[in-house]
């Protein structure tokens, strides 16, 4: 049985196409048959974040539309074996995903794939709400910030209510947090909410915690997704929260502050104060 | 309190006001999310027939419906001025 996994978070820019692509690429390379849509029709980010963007022929929507098979639009990862992507249209038509249209496209990924994942556009119009309709499981990704979390609840509040699992009454959307950009420094300073406090509020079961890292920016300058550089704090992170996606315990690391020098924080204590 | 927390502490603490913050606006919205949707004109409604014997104002007015197993309770709180 193939599960949909959809990733999403009403605000935009918080790392839903960074996560997408990381935890992708983290199943497949656990031996999962993956394949990871990009639902933000219009932009098409996912496949520069993947490094397959001089390979895209046909999308997503030409597949709905008939104008081309599955299997012509699918892209095969160069870097990662079992893994496909799905790239957006950049059609400016961003009703041009039907829900009949949707459903079928992922009946059909169903019968090759263990999982399907939806990289959702932000907001928590049309092209969110589709991302997510078909939902088994979503993660919501957040920043410790005020505008992100309460746009995570919003997007809880379409999960619970309008997804096909809401309306049919089915299992309810399995939940889980994936809090992003996080900086235990700043926590630590009582300048950033803490994973406890965000954890609280939403009130859904923590997926992982991926720190602020300056690897995210050198893996999509590359195309390689940060999960691949096992050296970089950000792609350990993400390594763990794909295995506790499989249903595997991991501990949570990077949440504590690295130690720094007495002097260096002497000097930045009595610099601000 | 060790001389480094004195200057952690000299700062405001900004993440306690935004967990404050968004705890109240988090349940209100969730408060709302469940409501009825006739609920907006039913609240505007009521806030006109009580303008008719008293001036109020929009948020001195709150109506809402708290559903329990077997019933629904819909509660009207009205502050009036002094
Ligand atoms: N853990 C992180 N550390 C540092 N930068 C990050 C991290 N995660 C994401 N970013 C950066 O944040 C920006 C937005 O990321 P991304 O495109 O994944 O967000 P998004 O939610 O998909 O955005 P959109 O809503 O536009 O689709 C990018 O520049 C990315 O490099
Ligand atoms: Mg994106």
């Amino acid at each position: 049985m193939a599960k949909i996994i959809v990733i999403t978070s009403g605000k935009g820019g918080v790392g839903k196409t960074t996560s997408s692509a990381s935890i992708s690429t983290g199943l497949a390379l656990k031996g999962n048959k993956t394949v990871v849509i990009d639902f933000d029709v219009g932009l098409r980010n996912l496949d520069l974040i993947m490094n397959c963007e001089r390979r895209v022929v046909y999308d997503f929507v030409n597949v709905i539309n008939g104008e081309a098979t599955l299997n012509q639009a699918l892209i095969k990862d160069k870097q990662t074996d079992n893994l496909f992507i799905l790239p957006a249209s950049q059609t400016r038509d961003k009703e041009a995903l039907s829900k009949e249209g949707v459903e079928q496209v992922l009946n059909e990924l169903a019968e090759t794939f263990d999982y399907i994942i939806c990289d959702s556009p932000a907001g928590i119009e049309h092209g969110a709400q589709m991302a997510l309709y078909f939902a088994d499981e979503a993660i919501i990704v957040t920043n410790p910030e005020v505008s992100s979390v309460r746009d995570s609840d919003r997007i809880l509040g379409i999960l619970q209510s309008k997804s096909r699992r809401a309306e049919l009454a089915l299992d309810p959307v399995k939940e889980h947090l994936l809090l992003t950009r996080y900086s235990p420094e700043r926590v630590e300073n009582g300048e950033m909410l803490a994973v406890e406090d965000v954890k609280e509020i939403l009130a859904i079961k923590l997926l992982g915690v991926i720190p602020e890292s300056k690897a995210v920016l050198t893996s999509s300058n590359s195309g390689v997704p940060v999960i691949h550089d096992q050296q970089t704090d950000a792609g350990k992170a993400y390594d763990d929260a794909v295995e506790r996606l499989m249903g595997r315990e991991r501990p949570h690391r990077f949440l504590t502050a690295q130690k720094k020098g007495f002097f260096k924080r002497m000097f930045k204590g009595s610099a601000t104060a | 309190m060790s001389f480094l927390d004195y200057f952690k502490s000299s700062k405001k603490n900004t993440a306690s006001i935004a967990r404050e913050r968004l705890q109240i606006i988090v349940a209100h919205e969730r408060g709302q999310r469940e409501q009825p949707d006739y609920m907006p004109q039913l609240q505007q409604e009521i806030l006109d027939v009580i303008r008719r014997y008293v001036a109020v104002d929009q948020d001195q007015v709150q109506v809402q419906l708290d559903k329990n197993d077997d019933c629904s309770v819909l509660e009207l709180n009205v502050t009036l001025p002094e």
